[in-house]
């Protein structure tokens, strides 16, 4: 279990990197607009990005005894209502409550 | 007669700046609901994962309250249980949020006043907010209706943070699989991301495949990995697509 040194210093860090890339860019408004390659990466980036984190997430999921089928069950619930109903709360309580069910029963 | 001279010169004094505060943060509040409200339930998963974790509650009121980055703050839990080193929590705060540097471009920053409330403004200026101001109803706002609206945002995250974290502690292990919420949100946002570009089917193939290379190849640095294969592919392609646009 981290301690609260460890767990201060894990804040710290977070705060200074998302505060600084919100700020930052405030002050240096033309280079940003200027720079192409930069532009490209923001606009590619994010979807990217999400993606790893969702096979980040998963990566733990077992493969034996049928245990890899709650978390497939409930990616297949909260993709399938996002893109039929595009709601957030709806697509995440709903994908979560498939998950919850089928790790409890 | 002093007394009622007084209170006849006082009333307007004190009350003609104090009522438009009030209906400012009013409209902030009534503004900050739609989206906000969804930031409760969000919370409360949030609060309840952090728990589960076993993490102090506190540390949920900690997260929500000075970190203020939902998605990231949900990643973080996982990633301090696994004492990862600060550089890779750096590293991966700086791509997950990394989006936000682009909404400089158009958040109404110039219309907030005063050092702080621009200090404040930026350090709160989540997806929510930049989606909020980004309306064309906004176009009228004032900047204290805005951090108004901030505040409130950032407000509810709190509360529900901390209401999860300390349900979390009461009910403990009982209740297992909530954890889903995060790749869940992920998801949800990612299928959001690809439908602002439906013609880049390239990036989030690209971005599975280098997912996927990572956790196989390196399995206790796959987060860095992964976004270093993204980032590696992403810029090939801008090279090549300038290649082949010189050529033509």
């Amino acid at each position: 279990m981290p301690d609260a040194p460890y767990l201060l210093a894990a804040v710290a860090v977070t705060v200074a990197v998302t505060w600084s890339l919100r700020a930052l860019p405030f002050v240096a408004l033309a280079p940003l607009r200027e720079s192409r390659t930069l532009h490209y990466l923001g606009l590619r980036m994010p979807t990217g990005v999400l993606v790893v984190l969702v096979v980040y997430c998963l990566r733990g999921t077992p493969v034996a005894d049928n245990a890899w089928m709650a978390p497939a069950a409930a990616l297949a619930v909260t993709a399938g209502l996002h893109l039929w109903r595009r709601n957030l709360l709806l697509s995440i309580t709903a994908g979560t409550a498939v998950h919850v069910i089928l790790l409890n029963v | 007669m002093t007394r009622v001279l007084l209170s006849d010169v006082g009333r307007p004094g004190l009350t003609s700046p104090a009522e438009p505060e009030t209906r400012t943060a009013t409209a902030a509040l009534r503004d900050s609901f739609s989206v906000g409200i969804a930031l409760v339930p969000l919370g409360l998963a949030f609060g309840m994962v952090l728990t589960q974790a076993g993490l102090d509650w506190w540390w949920a009121t900690v997260f929500t309250a000075l970190i203020y980055a939902g998605s990231f703050e949900f990643l973080l839990i996982g990633l301090v249980t696994a004492v990862t080193p600060l550089g890779t929590i750096a590293l991966t705060a700086m791509l997950v949020n990394l989006r936000h540097v682009f909404y400089a471009l158009s958040f109404p920053l110039h219309r907030v006043r005063g050092v702080r409330a621009k200090l404040y403004s930026t350090f709160a200026m989540t997806d929510e907010a930049y989606a909020l101001t980004a309306t064309a109803a906004s176009r009228s706002w004032s900047g204290s209706r805005i951090v108004g609206l901030q505040l409130f945002l950032h407000l509810y995250w709190v509360i529900g943070g901390t209401a999860g974290a300390l349900l979390g502690a009461l009910v403990g292990d009982s209740v297992a699989g909530l954890d889903f919420a995060l790749p869940a949100l992920f998801t949800v946002m990612a299928i959001d991301a690809a439908r602002e570009r439906p013609d880049d089917v390239s990036g989030p193939a690209c971005a599975f495949v280098a997912a996927v290379v990572a956790a196989v190849v390196a399995p206790g640095q796959m987060l860095p990995t992964a976004f270093a294969l993204l980032t590696l592919a992403l810029l090939v392609s801008l090279g090549a697509s300038r290649l082949r646009s010189r050529r033509a």
